[in-house]
């Protein structure tokens, strides 16, 4: 059985209340840029939490084999779920609520005819974009992702104590419908909670570019979690082959990332229609983002593709701990910048309360999930494909 | 003292798998296997060098990027510059994104054609390429051990029945 070590815990609970500092000196001093900080780093790490449910339905669906032995590890990052799901529906509450100024098209007046705001391009997108409906849609994304979790989880342990193939195969079709539900509502969630804090302006990529973001730092965080344990001398049925796969994982990940960056780019940039520039010129023509912009792309690109690309480096871990710090942190920075220029315009900066929260919120999620790995047996046992996966060799 | 040549046959590739590493921790020499399909793990068991490959594969993406880029530098920059929506047509560096798809896939098409190419002519799969299996059966669904021993061969047939060789056949040299 694992424990949390002291060390963890002090590291944790130091994270966590720099955390706490940050949020209640952002919100006395600048509650107006306080809340795009929460937002971008609560969707950061929502992020992570729900690819703990997609990397477990993946492995069922595509009846995998080899990433068994380190199952418990995505396990554990879904029980981080709930508790970032409860911090966005706060986000979304207080947005609909007019405590704070996230969204535009909330706005009052913004779509009545007549009305000194009133716009006519928002007007227009009202059937989707009202307060109820949204808030709606938001409750429906996380019961929906918190349901499949708690179901996921659960059909694990009882794997554990029963045994039998039944139970994998209901494990599967519960995969196979929330595969369905995620497609849809991380798509979804892309649009409501990120892209419509730029109203006019629209992307069809844009849930390709949320889901890859998610993946690119999901699979970074089980890799971490993964040789944490290891280096703990846990795990011990994970070998250089399932850290290589991972490897692979967070590898590709970054390139479709890049991927989907460029090619949303491109279009746009080629086709230079004034609404559709908006987002852009947002982004390039403001001092404040200007350079985090091209640094957060370049980062995220070349890290990876240099460092990453021999076998031989993704047969290193400390090769892989460096690239998947810069992973994180460049794809934290692109959150940012998801976030902030629809928001807070030429006024946006990185600050103590953007940094502290993110530090905060990354405490709690490691507390979390180490708090998770401690509830059951991190070997498991009972699932058809474990000897497989103990024989991995790539 | 002549060289004789034994081939073993197998009928399982796990079979084979275990015999090979059997047989090498023994001391004695594989000079080949030949085998219907790729077998999981065979390579390591031979002890073969790793393939170099990747590194072709790495000069190749190269030799595509650098091409594509002088040629598109030639067409839309020096040769004939166009104005195609207002797009800046002056300067390689401005016009960067519309380029990046040619680079791109010229960089696929090179590594990916050229590393077929190689890989077949470094098999000698070439068209008028002889076979060098000995036995016509290992293209079909069986799995031929090469041994070349010099001197006891009694014990090299013995070894491989012991590991499960179906069958054994042998070659004066």
């Amino acid at each position: 059985m694992f424990t949390i070590d002291k060390k963890a815990k002090n590291f944790t609970m130091a994270l966590m209340a720099i955390g706490l500092i940050a949020l209640i000196f952002g919100f006395v001093s600048n509650p107006h840029g306080a809340w795009p900080a929460l937002l971008f780093n609560t969707y950061f790490y929502i992020g992570i939490a729900v690819f703990g449910v997609f990397f477990v339905a993946l492995q069922y669906v595509a009846e995998a084999g080899w990433s068994i032995v380190l199952k418990r590890v995505p396990e554990a990052i879904m029980a981080a779920l709930p508790v970032f799901s409860l911090i966005m529906l706060f986000i979304m509450v207080a947005s609909i609520m007019h405590w704070n100024h996230i969204y535009h098209w909330l706005h009052e007046g913004i779509m009545t005819v007549g009305h000194k705001d009133y716009d006519a391009i928002i007007a227009g997108k009202e059937a989707y974009l009202n307060a109820s409906f949204f808030i709606i849609r938001t409750i429906i994304y996380l019961l929906g992702w918190n349901y499949f979790a708690k179901k996921l989880r659960a059909l694990s342990v009882l794997e554990d104590k029963e045994g039998g193939t039944a139970i994998h195969f209901r494990g599967v079709s519960t995969s196979a419908w929330f595969m369905v539900f995620f497609a849809v509502t991380s798509a979804m969630a892309s649009w409501d909670w990120i892209m419509s804090i730029d109203t006019h302006w629209f992307s069809t990529i844009f849930g390709w570019y949320i889901f890859a973001e998610w993946c690119a730092i999901g699979f970074t965080t089980v890799l971490l979690f993964t040789l944490y344990l290891k280096r703990k001398g846990h795990l011990q049925d994970v070998n250089e082959n399932h850290i290589h796969d991972l490897g692979k994982w967070i590898f590709a990940f970054s390139l479709v990332w890049t991927y989907i960056w460029f090619s949303q780019f491109m279009l746009i940039w080629y086709a230079n229609i004034p609404e559709e520039v908006t987002y852009f010129t947002a982004r390039l023509e403001v001092e404040n983002y200007k350079f985090l912009f091209w640094f957060s792309m370049i980062i995220n690109f070349i890290a990876p593709i240099i460092l990453l690309m021999s076998r031989d480096a993704k047969r290193n871990n400390g090769r892989l701990i460096f690239v998947g710090c810069i992973i994180l942190l460049g794809h934290w920075l692109n959150s940012y910048l998801l976030v902030t220029p629809g928001t807070l315009g030429t006024h946006g900066h990185i600050g103590f309360t953007e940094v502290g929260i993110g530090l905060g919120f990354g405490g709690l999620l490691i507390y979390l999930v180490l708090n998770a790995l401690t509830k059951e047996p991190l070997e498991t046992k009972n699932h058809p494909f474990l000897d497989e996966s103990k024989h991995l060799h790539t | 003292m002549s060289k004789n040549t034994l081939y073993g046959i197998f009928d399982c590739e796990l079979v084979l798998l275990a015999a090979v590493k059997e047989i090498r921790a023994n001391k004695i020499e594989i000079k080949e296997v030949y085998s219907p399909f790729p077998v999981h793990g065979l390579d390591k068991a031979l002890g073969l060098k790793e393939t170099r490959m990747a590194i072709t594969a790495f000069i190749y993406g190269c030799i595509g990027l650098s091409l594509a880029a002088l040629m598109i530098y030639n067409i839309m920059i020096i040769d004939w510059p166009q104005n195609i929506g207002g797009k800046p047509n002056f300067t390689f560096y401005h016009n960067m994104p519309a380029f990046i798809p040619i680079m791109f896939e010229c960089t696929v098409l090179f590594a990916a054609h050229l590393m077929s190419i190689t890989y077949l002519i470094r098999n000698g799969l070439y068209p008028g390429g002889e076979s060098d299996s000995p036995d016509a059966r290992t293209t079909d669904d069986k799995f031929l051990m090469e041994i070349e021993v010099e001197g006891n061969v009694a014990d090299v047939k013995a070894m491989l029945t012991k590991t499960g060789a179906t069958e054994i056949n042998e070659k004066d040299a």
